[in-house]
């Protein structure tokens, strides 16, 4: 028996509309019960699987997808906040909820029952192996690829395996692609792209110095990578001072900017997100509305975010695999304070430790180790002293450890270094104690 | 001529200079290998010998004096960037290891230790054989963690692998799996060892947390440099017994 296509049709939008109602009504339990933000994503995404198509190609200005190993979601923001600043509508997943799903959850609260959103583009950041299955569903307009790092290995195998997976969500992608140019993992995927789709770089000026290595050495030497040389489509940062940039496309300069995120590795993300930003935009792009959006944007929490506890900062650090832990101790080693280190070792956190050993933390050395804590920190403080970096205590108890901690250093700035688990406990008591904003009510 | 990357001396007088040689640092160490490199080489040091590093590398020179070997995993392209080089030091590598040279060979390179490596698709390619074992590539990966015990001890670590490997008859198992997958998932076994050679799955990486694998090795190569007995210092390792009896007790509990 052959359907009707009209009757296919109602059925269709019914059936779309059962799953945004049905995720509604989960996200209303899932809030009453102070639940996770995945999980009303869940159940549409059981009803529909096509809710996330019908809803996003219809946006007008497309579906942009960040994506790579490190600095998704504070260069998302820093996207968002710029294309924003052009008084455009964005629809952008800021619960750091990177998966698919997570994607439906952000988007149930602002979506209509026939499955109208009220935005004009979509800017989502999606981890590698999501964003595949994503493209799967939706075409991706543009696609921002930062970075190929070893991360979580433990999930995505091999770091070979994970900048195929960029590649081909890069080649399913219809209008345009960013690739950093320093990276050569993800700067080789220019070359499998069809034709007709265009390809912008971000970077660092090679004629910036003093800048350190980032990226994880790729030991495939044998196919020498040549990247263009830039042309003015290309964004490339020019670091003034420690906390002072300028990107510049060609003769044009937007800057000079000063983020709220300190370190090269924010600033590199505000150069990926204002390339993307010209890329999406076009003429339309407005250097002093990306400046403007820049200087605002706040950390996302856990990333450099910092808490005032007991009149005095606290930084929180989110730290998941060498290069981003490298880039961290570099980015705050120049000003030693009591430093405390949690390590867990859930699946989000990565279940292999031993990433720990790629790490040097021989900058710690002379100020030492307050505090190592969560579930693996013996094993930290046990990595530590391979460094010869002294050690004060160990309590594995991240809620006693950071009571410890922060006794023992009342009259000092101190800084926290955790990964991704150990950063959402920490997170919740320092809310639960200084009133911080809750997971997903942060200002979009 | 190969030129050692680093050479540490103890504080006190020493006891001796043991040459450790972690075989291709840059494609076959992912996953903290380096680990093992710098565990062994302080811990050599702390015992109060000097320790000579050498980092070899695909085309060079292969260390004149080699008296502790280290080598790690890597990812397909790694492999096939070492393979000529390892089929040019093939015989010093097999003469090394009947001679009693400690060798400490990790995933990767404990694969290319063995006979065989037989990929997906049904193509041998053929290993150094000092190792009397034979690896299946296979779809699914065997990742978690693993505990052992062994003729050093209980010791635990992370495995991740996608290759299945068999024994042959009489060659001995590094250790017999009490948690996690092991050489196959089916018989029990991890690893493989004969005589001073170690080849196994365990990442971690392996040494740090399980100091009496690494002090075996040490006791090895310091007789082989020294011609004397190992004279260990007496080490602190409350920190290593701290972090793998926990990490023990949690893999056991959550397979019971």
């Amino acid at each position: 028996m052959t359907v009707p296509a009209a009757e296919a049709r109602v059925w269709g939008v019914l059936r779309t509309t059962a799953a945004i109602l049905a995720g509604k009504a989960t996200r209303y339990a899932a809030r009453l019960r102070g639940g996770g933000s995945a999980a009303p994503g869940l159940v549409a995404e059981r009803i529909d699987p096509r809710l996330l198509a019908h809803t996003l190609s219809s946006l007008p200005l497309g579906v942009v997808v960040v994506s790579g190993t490190n600095g998704k979601t504070t260069t998302t923001k820093m996207l968002a906040a710029i294309v924003r600043a052009h008084g455009i509508r964005v629809f952008t997943n800021p619960t750091g909820s990177n998966f698919t799903r997570g994607v439906i959850s952000a988007m149930l609260p602002e979506v209509s029952p026939t499955g109208r959103l009220a935005a004009d583009v979509a800017i989502l950041e999606l981890d590698e192996w999501h964003a595949l299955q994503f493209a799967k569903v939706v075409t991706p307009t543009h696609a921002l690829l930062l970075n190929v790092a070893r991360d979580q290995l433990d999930r995505f195998a091999e770091i070979d395996t994970t900048a195929r997976l960029l590649a081909t969500l890069a080649a399913a992608t219809s209008s345009s692609v960013v690739l950093n140019r320093d990276d050569a993992f993800v700067a080789r995927i220019a070359a499998g792209l069809p034709d007709g789709v265009e390809v912008r770089y971000f970077g660092v000026d090679p004629l910036a110095t003093d800048v350190p290595a980032l990226h994880e050495a790729d030991v495939r030497f044998g196919d020498e990578l040549v990247v263009p040389d830039p042309t003015p489509r290309d964004g490339l940062l020019h670091p003034q001072d420690a906390r002072d940039f300028e990107i510049r496309f060609g003769e044009q300069a937007v800057g000079p900017v000063r983020l709220h995120q300190r370190g090269l590795a924010a600033m590199i993300n505000a150069t990926a997100a204002t390339t993307a930003a010209q890329a999406l935009l076009g003429r339309d792009f407005r250097p002093e509305a990306a400046i403007e959006a820049l200087r605002a944007v706040r950390p996302p929490f856990g990333r450099g975010e910092v808490i005032v506890v007991d009149g005095q900062p606290l930084e929180l650090v989110l730290v998941k695999n060498p290069a981003g832990f490298t880039v961290a101790l570099g980015t705050y080693g120049a000003e030693p304070v009591p430093t405390m280190i949690a390590i867990n070792d859930d699946y989000a956190d990565g279940q292999d430790v031993s990433w720990l050993y790629d790490v040097s933390f021989e900058s710690l050395r002379s100020q030492g180790v307050a505090m190592c804590s969560g579930v693996r920190g013996y094993d930290m403080a046990l990595r530590l002293s391979y460094d010869d970096v002294p050690v004060d205590a160990v309590e594995l108890d991240l809620q006693a450890a950071l009571d410890r901690f922060t006794a023992a250093y009342p009259g000092s700035p101190k800084r926290l270094f955790c990964t991704y688990t150990a950063m959402m406990s920490l997170r919740r008591t320092l809310a639960a104690r200084h009133g911080l904003a809750q997971f997903g009510e942060e200002d979009a | 001529m190969s030129m050692p990357r680093a050479h540490l001396r103890p504080t006190g007088p020493s006891k001796g200079a043991v040459h450790l040689v972690h075989l291709y640092p840059r494609e076959m160490s992912i996953y903290g290998d380096l680990g093992n490199t710098r565990c062994l080489a302080a811990r050599i040091v702390r015992h109060g010998y000097e320790c000579v590093v050498h980092d070899h590398h695909p085309g060079a020179d292969f260390p004149e004096q080699a008296h502790l070997l280290m080598g790690g995993g890597g990812q397909d392209s790694g492999q096939s960037r070492v393979e000529a080089d390892l089929e040019a030091i093939a015989g010093r590598l097999r003469a090394l290891a009947g001679d009693g040279v400690p060798m400490l060979m990790i995933c990767g390179m404990y694969q290319m230790f063995g006979h065989a490596f037989i990929t997906h698709d049904g193509v041998e390619l053929p290993g150094l054989g000092i190792l009397d074992v034979t690896t299946r590539g296979q779809s699914t990966r065997m990742i978690g963690g693993i505990v052992l015990d062994t003729d050093f001890g209980e010791v635990v670590g992370f495995e991740n692998h996608s290759g299945a490997t068999v024994l042959g008859t009489g060659q001995a198992p590094f250790g017999r799996v009490r948690a996690g997958h092991g050489n196959n998932g089916t018989d029990g076994t991890e690893g493989a060892r004969t005589a001073n050679v170690i080849g196994c799955y365990v990442h971690g990486p392996i040494l740090p947390a399980n100091p009496a694998v690494a002090d075996g090795l040490i006791a090895a190569a310091v007789e082989r440099a020294t011609g004397r007995a190992f004279e260990p210092a007496q080490l602190d390792d409350a920190l290593a017994t701290q972090a793998r009896t926990r990490q023990i007790a949690r893999l056991l509990r959550a397979g019971a």
